[in-house]
């Protein structure tokens, strides 16, 4: 039996949508799990409940809502929450999508760079009109940190328009690369465990118990990493809305 | 539309493209951009959807709710609070209204206590004055009493004194110079 890690990250046209110049449009299994994510945080949120004690499913709607509420508080400031259903979609996309993508079987849509790209260059267009229309050049100050000496001024300020532009880079790749390389072990570890039992027999079995305790252990760390990934994209979302809100540092 | 699209971008899966749909020796399927089209097509219609769900029904929906239990849990707080502050005050109430019987009673005892003691001084007072005067009139009449005793010693002394000098003299003494001696001897 061969190990085939990657193949969890084909994506499958279900049925063609249309054309847009050369490009065939199809829905794919990729577009599926979006749905699935979109419809699963729609029924979260809006099929729970509006009870004066909520129960567990308007609990786990609630404390969804004010966790990403106080993470943007905390980042941003209350100026911070004209972008609550921005950063709430995204939180919530990305965390439900990661989650539903840790069942086996499933598709991460996180697994493909072009979608944690589009969802980076939309935090950071975002950021780069927002920052533009409310500070006007103000703006221009997030890349003149105060207190710096004017010789070396010129070399932060290259090193701060590098990190700038870089960051859509570094925002999407961490998300991409964590599940991707998260999925790839699981695979592999998990292969392991077949892979001994049918090329070793009884022994194989036996020494099939290590890489399966592995499987599990990791399984948990990728149920973290999902959740923890999701987190990180949506608090670096807060971090770079702040420099647009409040561009003086 | 997977060769053009290998050829024109990828050098990394230029290689292999020619198998589309294979899992086998084909692009690495997260940078074959034979897929992209399709993928950024799904997500911005899944996103822009999940967005105005998100934005027009959902938070609204739960903010509201977690909006109206703080409501009430300041209302049901506040209520509390009117109805301890209530009961403070009827306490209060209740304490002055002792107080103030306390003090009343105090007061009603106190003014009962003056009035027998002024009565009982009062008593005592005529009494001693009556005393007094009782006492007074007693030594008034011992007085009278010894003036009394003391003049009939007189006379008994001149008599007596006149009776011996003329037992002894055998001349009545003039009653005058009887007296008169009389009165020098009992001055002494």
């Amino acid at each position: 039996m061969k190990i085939d890690p990657i193949h969890q990250f084909n994506i499958e046209p279900l049925f063609t949508l249309g054309h847009i110049g050369n490009h065939t449009i199809a829905f794919t299994n990729s577009s599926l799990y979006m749905f699935i994510a979109v419809l699963l945080i729609a029924l979260l949120m809006v099929a729970s409940g509006r009870d004066l004690v909520p129960g567990r499913l308007q609990s786990v709607a609630e404390i969804s809502y004010e966790f990403v509420a106080s993470t943007i508080r905390g980042n941003a400031g209350a100026e911070g929450m004209k972008f609550f259903p921005l950063i709430f979609s995204l939180f919530m996309f990305i965390c439900v999508s990661n989650l539903v993508g840790v069942v086996p079987y499933t598709f991460t849509i996180a697994t493909h760079l072009i979608v944690t790209a589009a969802l980076a260059l939309l935090v950071f267009f975002t950021v780069l009109i927002y920052g533009l229309y409310k500070n006007g050049l103000k703006f221009f100050k997030i890349f003149v940190p105060s207190g710096v000496p004017i010789y070396i001024l010129p070399l932060v300020m290259f090193i701060e328009i590098l990190s700038f532009f870089l960051r859509p880079v570094s925002h999407s790749v961490r998300l991409f690369a964590n599940m991707l390389a998260g999925h790839i072990a699981l695979k592999v570890f998990a292969g392991f465990v077949a892979m001994l039992g049918f090329s070793l027999g009884a022994l194989g079995w036996v020494g099939g118990v290590l890489p399966l305790a592995l499987t599990v252990a990791l399984y948990a760390l990728e149920l973290l990493v999902a959740f923890l990934q999701a987190y990180v994209f949506a608090i670096l979302t807060c971090i770079y809305l702040n420099d647009a809100i409040h561009p003086g540092h | 539309m997977a060769e053009s699209h290998g050829e024109a971008k990828g050098q990394k899966a230029g290689a292999h493209t020619e198998a589309e749909g294979g899992h086998h020796g084909g692009a690495f399927p997260p940078f074959d951009s034979s897929n992209y089209a399709s993928q950024l097509v799904s997500l911005a219609i899944a996103f822009v959807a999940l967005y105005l769900i998100v934005s027009r029904i959902a938070l609204p929906r739960v903010g509201g709710t977690i909006d109206a239990r703080q409501n009430k849990i300041e209302g049901d707080l506040a209520e509390a609070q009117k109805l301890k502050d209530e009961s403070d005050a009827a306490l209060k109430a209740y304490e002055t209204e002792l107080a103030n019987a306390r003090s009343n009673a105090q007061a009603i005892g106190n003014e009962t206590r003056e009035k027998l003691n002024a009565a009982s001084e009062a008593e005592r007072k005529a009494l001693e004055d009556k005393l007094a005067a009782k006492l007074a009139d007693a030594e008034k009449q011992i007085a009278t009493t010894r003036t009394n005793a003391m003049s009939n010693v007189r006379g008994i002394a001149a008599d007596a004194a006149g009776a011996i000098v003329q037992q002894l003299a055998g001349v009545t003494p003039d009653a005058n110079a009887v007296n008169s001696a009389v009165d020098a001897s009992l001055k002494g």
